[in-house]
């Protein structure tokens, strides 16, 4: 069925706002339409995850198509900001980066400053630039700010790839489907855990295997058991590795998110339950754990706040690495980090504190071949759920073995 | 010959027929592919090994990150990419990256579709129609 189009989008499909917005309209109603949507919903920001290793050489030159409208007819109409970029330019030939690959980047961002995206370079802008608010209708990329976004702070976002995100930001508005209605934002399936994380590890191991029970988009786990109030960091990884896993866009706690004040405010009374223990969250860790050794430790996925910085920098005092240690943060968080000394602290121990890109959006590939990195500790589950396609051995630990291992080369068992 | 046509609730692109490339399984480009050689990378995946290039992939339900709204595009540009994808459960990422590509897709069908298509049968992907016809091989008429 065709969407219903208001007059202000009968003009920009008939081209009178110019190429781009057109170009843009007609591929979210293409999308629109895909998924039975009945019209349009106006959104007050955009979050384009737009890494060259995805777009391409076909992708920077279709941006750079865009960018070469004629000014005045190119332009975002909302605040529109991006996920992170393929690379940290100040660290590029210390990850093993080629000239080709910088050249890209830079080539995509000339494009995207040209279309006024803002260049965040952040996948934590619910951290760092602005949370949405309940209700808030956007566009956001990347899944874990979507999934954090629409759980933890009710606001309402499809998963939007980079090309419908840049066209919602283009067009101020986007396709009314999935997680923009009510319908879509229930329950389908209850979750018991019986017992709460503690550690950023554990709480992802947990969002993963909610994750693999969901299993795919429209799934809307309601979780209940959790005691206390988790913090952001904590529901960052737990959302984080769930929308990795099982492509979930939307989870509630009961007490605890928007929502779900009670469980009858989102679920059925018959919901199909499933129980989790510790032994399920064991299990998940476990099973990454192939190796003794590490030859490289990670920390992103998604990129560190500046308590996550804290914690590193604490953890490294007095320590010598043996095997480099990477901590990936976001543009806003990296000066901060340097003002407070956390940087510094990391460095000292042999570290790198890196800005603005994200590990796995990186070229992960490449930098394994460069540097000769298989075997990768993290205590990111999202990131050792990605990483195995990338050729890697990813091994998932508490932020503390991680640390030990950095020192030792050796990841000890949990 | 109904029980070798299957109509999708969703659906984009232009007619192809090609021959089916089918698993149990999920798709992220990102998560499972070997991008630069056309085959599925990922050790966990069912298709790992296999080269997914001019092929109809059909698999259960799109799975992980956003980068496959870029990607398809991308892989279209090279060569290196599937003919058409259908999924029993598709998720707005493959939905946007079959958009800027260009490439046929169907989805959500009232059977499991990795069930009813044997794999390496000649099929017809019909969007316009919502319809998937299994035209060669096992299951044919």
């Amino acid at each position: 069925m065709a969407m219903k189009l208001s007059d202000e989008e009968q003009d920009i499909l008939a081209g009178k706002a110019g190429p781009v917005p057109q170009t843009a309209l007609q591929h979210q109603i293409k999308v629109g339409e895909f998924f039975g949507a009945a019209d349009f919903v106006p959104v007050t920001q955009a979050h384009i995850m737009a890494d060259t290793e995805s777009l391409g050489e076909a992708g920077v030159v279709w941006l750079e198509g865009l960018a070469a409208a004629t000014e005045g007819q190119r332009r975002v109409r909302i605040p529109t900001i991006t996920d992170p970029r393929g690379t940290d330019f100040a660290n590029a030939d210390w990850l093993g980066q080629t000239r080709t690959m910088l050249d890209l980047e830079r080539r995509a961002i000339a494009a995207f400053e040209g279309l006024g995206v803002a260049m965040t370079n952040t996948c934590i802008n619910y951290q760092t630039i602005q949370a949405p608010t309940r209700n808030e209708h956007a566009a956001f990329g990347d899944t874990g700010v979507v999934i954090y976004s629409n759980s933890v702070c009710g606001a309402r976002s499809n998963f939007e790839g980079g090309p419908s995100a840049l066209a919602a930001g283009l067009t101020g508005r986007t396709p009314r489907y999935g997680f923009h209605l009510p319908e879509h934002r229930r329950a389908t399936l209850r979750i018991e855990v019986d017992h709460t994380p503690a550690s950023l590890n554990e709480w992802g191991a947990l969002g993963g295997v909610i994750g693999r029970i969901a299993g795919n988009y429209w799934a809307v786990p309601v979780v209940e058991g959790i005691e206390g109030a988790p913090k952001s960091d904590q529901l960052k990884h737990f959302g984080a590795a769930m929308a990795s896993f099982g492509s979930t866009a939307l989870f509630h706690l009961v007490g605890l998110t928007p929502e779900a004040a009670r469980l009858s405010d989102v679920a059925e009374a018959d919901l199909l339950r499933h129980r989790i223990a510790k032994a399920d969250i064991d299990a998940l860790q476990q099973s990454y754990h192939t190796d003794d050794s590490v030859d490289v430790v990670v920390f992103s996925a998604p990129q560190l706040s500046l308590y996550e910085l804290g914690d590193l920098a604490s953890l490294c005092d007095g320590r010598r690495f043996s095997v480099p240690l990477l901590a990936v943060t976001s543009p806003q968080v990296k000066p901060d980090a340097d003002r407070m000394g956390y940087t510094a602290r990391i460095e000292a121990a042999g570290g790198n504190v890196l800005s603005g890109m994200c590990f796995y959006q990186s070229y992960a590939r490449e930098i394994s071949e460069a540097k000769g990195w298989k075997r990768l500790a993290t205590n990111s589950a999202k990131l050792v759920n990605i990483l195995g396609g990338y050729g890697y051995r990813p091994m998932l630990a508490s932020m503390e073995q991680c640390v030990d291992a950095a020192a030792s080369g050796k990841l000890a068992k949990s | 010959m109904s029980d070798k046509i299957f109509r999708a609730r969703h659906a984009m692109g232009p007619v192809v027929r090609g021959i089916a490339l089918v698993a149990h399984d999920g798709f992220s480009a990102r998560y499972d592919l070997d991008r630069i050689n056309g085959i599925f990378s990922r050790p966990a995946h069912k298709l790992a090994g296999q080269s997914y290039v001019g092929k109809i992939l059909i698999l259960d339900t799109a799975k992980g990150g956003v980068a496959t709204a870029w990607m398809l595009h991308e892989m279209k540009s090279r060569g290196i990419v599937p003919l058409a994808i259908v999924l029993n459960s598709v998720n707005p990422i493959l939905a946007q990256g079959a958009a800027l590509g260009d490439l046929p897709m169907l989805a959500g069908f009232d059977e499991d579709i990795t069930a009813a298509v044997p794999n390496g049968a000649e099929v017809e992907i019909n969007p316009q129609m919502k319809l998937l016809t299994v035209v060669k091989g096992r299951g044919a008429s």
